[in-house]
């Protein structure tokens, strides 16, 4: 059986599950419950300064959108970080780590932006014992009014600079959380890497309104008939949190820097689908305020068949297997031809394929054939786009095929070799380079 | 030698009063507004979607599931309405499973259906709960027709042409309009007198006036129908019910299965209504199946439907059968009718050929559902006649009828397949035809 261990700058953890800061690690009495579930590690929900703590609405502080039988797809949140006070966080901290040596403890950190409460603060957290600190740079909403979170995410020079006070005034590893609200992850994260962070977390959660209530005109979550945005999380968030991950991943200025992942994992492939990515651990919020801890003993027995499956023994013999293959899309392929080919044995005729692919894409999709109802890829016409595997609600009765020989849409032979946008005949650049030659 | 007079065990009150409750609820409870959404969506949104194409009166399916899944029932009951004004019946008695959702793609896919006909209710019922109506008379044109029988084809007509702007008078031959919906169908399949609340919904349009009790051939007179008014529509159903023929007997217990259940449907306390410990239903029809499972509901002890062909001949479908197996009835096939055995004038058996052999069922009372029939008299018996093909009315795709300014549809056309869906179909078109021939100027 595989092992799932993991040790992430040096943090131990039986498995790369971490719970991210949040609710479902406020707290000591949910915190244990975890690791009874079998959680790996958990990021305590960010701390803030000694002294009368931060209060949050009295309202709701959730909104959603849902998916069938409301499936919850995302969830948003105007929650702030902990409003409990610093000393029965610290003992609680104290307490876990205690009895649970083999889990990772990182204690999430949002103080003003000077050095000298960043200084007393990891002083504090050094004395519990903690494995790390996560620095929150990524909440959106309410704590960013005051000059934290996501203020500080979204200038690279502030990160740099609380980073290297974090990393002076403390032997734990430090991890820059980072926030997705910006327009290019990789500002921050070389900010952090200049400034000795050892490790970036992401995302956190993105700007959001998840609704608007349409009898009384106010944003959802609504507080006494006004609403504010909130930060965006779960299923619906994964895609941007990979995107920006691989970013980090494969820049040249940041690759190797030590990742943890955030971003909608619910499922063991989700977290196989960050680790693949570069990532050393993941965090998880939404799936587990969804379902509940046990949800872990999915991840784990999931993770777990997959890669005795694929014959990896450790995250490590997997991990980042996918970063090679995140390109920019100049150098893909051209010459790489596909068709779109329907299985009629499983094809149940809905001709969703037909309408998407006649409506909004190349007429390449039958509807009637000799006075039939039926339907079938027109190679002529097809480019190979996909939609229509995206839209057919029958898996696998569509699938894109390479072909070989002449396109019969181009009515040109396939090349069967690599060539890319750089060096295409109607690339202006290409006229360019040859005019000058 | 003759036998003894038996005692015949016919009695009502078979039950306690909760079962009769239970056993005459809903066939199938509503679905509420969390499982419409879940249910709605299951929907494809099929492009030329099957389902819209199997249903006689043609209701944008996909679109209508699609309103329901945003969260707009009303405008989910509109794209009903819009085609088929008795939406709201058809939802609960279409025979769905040989329809619309057999001709889910779901159905193909993975052997279950989007539960179409439940969407519908729950569209049609949100509507008519809030008493939402989405139609306003269009200026009135002054012209009058005359419809003959207040049953789904009847009041389709009526409302289409009350919607176009014309004046209705419609002709009932009994004391209530609803035709089947009232008097025919099963008890468990349209319950708390939705019947009578539909017909309200459906004459609050305005300018339909239901004349009770005017039999045509009794009370009207088809030429003078032609006469007084621009056109006239015929959608007075079947009035004749088949008989056995020799293999009957004139005994008490041989009943005809229309007229028993349309008393059992116009009794207000079903625990007086009498039913035999033992039934046999002779039929393979929808009659059969609702007046087998309602003697069943009523407390008889072993009821039997005959049917004379084999199961895939049977009219009543699979899925009707299924709930008459469920019901407790049995079902056997291949069951010729021969004799009815009788003593002393009361029915004691049934004897059926079977495969050559002779089966006897005793039983204390059998039901005939063997098919109705369309009775000419009163139609030929009023005015000129109006030709027939094969017993019933001739009618063109419009529904034009053989004379001049008279249009027919529903069960006593030749057209159909005497389901209430494709009756408001043949109203609804007849409708249309006549406004196109009224706006014409032609009459």
């Amino acid at each position: 059986m595989a092992n799932l261990s993991t040790e992430f700058l040096g943090i131990r953890s039986p498995n790369p599950f971490w719970l991210a800061s949040a609710p479902p690690t406020d707290k000591q009495y949910n915190v244990e419950r975890a690791f009874e579930a079998g959680w790996g590690g958990v990021v305590w929900k960010t701390l803030g300064e000694a002294g009368p703590p931060v209060v949050n609405v009295n309202g709701p502080r959730y909104g959603a959108i849902w998916g069938a039988d409301r499936r919850l797809l995302g969830l948003n949140n105007i929650e702030l970080i902990t409003d409990r006070d610093l000393e029965v966080n610290l003992r609680e901290i104290k307490e876990v780590k205690r009895k649970w040596p083999d889990r990772a403890m990182i204690v999430s950190l949002m103080v003003p932006c000077e050095e000298e409460p960043w200084k007393k603060i990891l002083a504090r957290v050094e004395e519990t014992g903690a494995d790390g600190v996560e620095l929150n740079f990524g909440c959106p909403h309410g704590m960013s009014e005051r000059g934290m979170g996501s203020a500080v995410g979204q200038v690279p020079e502030y990160i740099e600079m609380v980073a290297r006070w974090c990393k002076q005034h403390t032997r734990m590893p430090v991890i820059v959380k980072l926030t997705p609200n910006i327009t290019d992850i990789r500002k921050p994260a070389e900010a952090a890497k200049r400034g000795g962070a050892d490790a970036v977390s992401l995302i956190n959660t993105i700007n959001s309104i998840t609704a608007v209530d349409l009898d009384n005109f106010a944003p959802e979550p609504t507080i006494d008939g006004k609403g504010s945005h909130g930060g965006y999380c779960g299923p619906a968030v994964k895609p941007i949190a990979l995107s920006m991950v691989s970013e980090i991943a494969r820049n040249p200025e940041t690759h190797g820097l030590p990742i943890s992942g955030i971003g909608g994992v619910t499922t063991w492939r989700d977290a196989a689908e960050f680790i693949a990515l570069g990532c050393g651990s993941v965090q998880v919020c939404t799936a587990a305020m969804t379902y509940g801890f046990k949800i872990v003993q999915e991840m784990i027995a999931g993770l777990s068949n997959y890669m005795d499956e694929k014959g990896y023994e450790s995250i490590e013999d997997f991990r980042g297997k996918a970063v090679p293959n995140v390109t920019d899309w100049q150098y893909l392929n051209l010459n790489y031809v596909t068709k779109a080919r329907i299985d009629q044995d499983l094809c149940i005729k809905c001709g969703r394929c037909h309408i998407a692919c006649e409506d909004t894409s190349h007429q390449a999709i039958t509807n009637m054939v000799d006075g039939a109802r039926h339907f079938e890829v027109i190679d002529e016409e097809c480019v190979g786009c996909n939609m229509c595997v995206n839209v057919c609600p029958v898996e696998g009765c569509i699938s894109m095929e390479p072909i070989a020989g002449v396109d019969p849409r181009t009515k040109k032979p396939v090349d069967p070799d690599y060539a890319n946008w750089t060096t295409h005949p109607n690339n202006p650049a290409v006229w360019a380079k040859e005019a000058a030659e | 030698m003759s036998e003894a007079p038996r005692e015949r065990d016919v009695k009502p009150g078979r039950l306690d009063a909760d079962s009769y409750l239970e056993l005459f609820s809903d066939l199938h409870p509503p679905l509420d507004r969390h499982e419409a959404h879940v249910e709605a969506d299951r929907c494809y949104f099929c492009y030329d979607a099957p389902c819209m194409t199997a249903c006689p009166t043609e209701i944008d399916i996909p679109l209508f599931i699609r309103e329901i899944s945003a969260d707009n029932p009303l405008g989910a009951a509109k794209t009903i309405f819009d085609q088929n004004i008795f939406g709201g019946m058809c939802a609960r008695v279409c025979p769905t499973e040989t329809l619309c959702e057999q001709a889910c793609v779901r159905e193909l896919a993975e052997g279950k259906p989007v539960k179409i006909g439940l969407l519908q209710r729950y569209a049609t019922d949100t509507a008519m709960a809030q008493n939402k109506h989405f139609y306003v008379r269009a200026p009135s044109t002054g012209k009058r027709v005359a419809v003959v029988g207040a049953g789904p084809a009847g009041l389709a007509c009526a409302h289409r042409l009350a919607m176009r702007g014309h004046e209705v008078d419609v002709y009932e031959a009994r004391e209530k309009a609803g035709g089947l919906n009232e008097y025919g169908i099963a008890a468990y399949k349209t319950p708390e007198n939705f019947a009578q609340a539909e017909v309200d919904y459906i004459t609050a349009i305005g300018g339909i006036t239901i004349h009770e009790g005017k039999a045509l051939g009794r009370d009207i007179a088809l030429e003078r129908l032609t006469r007084d008014y621009d056109a006239v529509f015929l959608g007075m159903g079947l009035a004749g019910v088949n008989a056995l023929g020799d293999a009957d007997a004139e005994a008490e217990g041989s009943l005809d299965a229309v007229g028993w259940i349309r008393d059992l449907r116009q009794t207000t306390d079903l625990s007086t209504v009498p039913v035999g410990r033992r039934v046999v239903v002779i039929g393979g029809g929808m009659t059969a199946v609702d007046a087998a499972v309602q003697a069943k509901s009523l407390g008889a002890d072993e009821v039997t439907i005959c049917y004379r062909g084999p199961k895939e001949r049977m009219k009543a479908s699979e899925y009707e059968q299924e709930i008459a197996k469920i019901r407790g009835v049995t079902v056997r096939y291949g069951m010729l009718p021969k004799r009815m055995i009788a003593s002393g004038g009361v029915v004691t058996g049934m004897e059926f050929e079977r495969d050559g052999e002779r089966v006897v069922i005793e039983c204390d009372e059998v039901m005939k559902a063997i098919g109705q029939s369309f009775t000419p008299e009163a139609l030929n018996g009023s005015g000129p006649s109006i030709t027939l093909e094969r017993g019933r009315i001739r009618v063109d795709a419009e529904g034009r009828t053989s004379m001049d300014k008279v249009w027919a549809g529903g069960d006593c056309v030749n057209a159909g397949d005497d389901l209430t869906v494709t009756a408001v179909a043949q109203g609804r078109d007849a409708a249309e035809s006549i406004h196109t021939m009224l706006s014409s100027g032609a009459s």
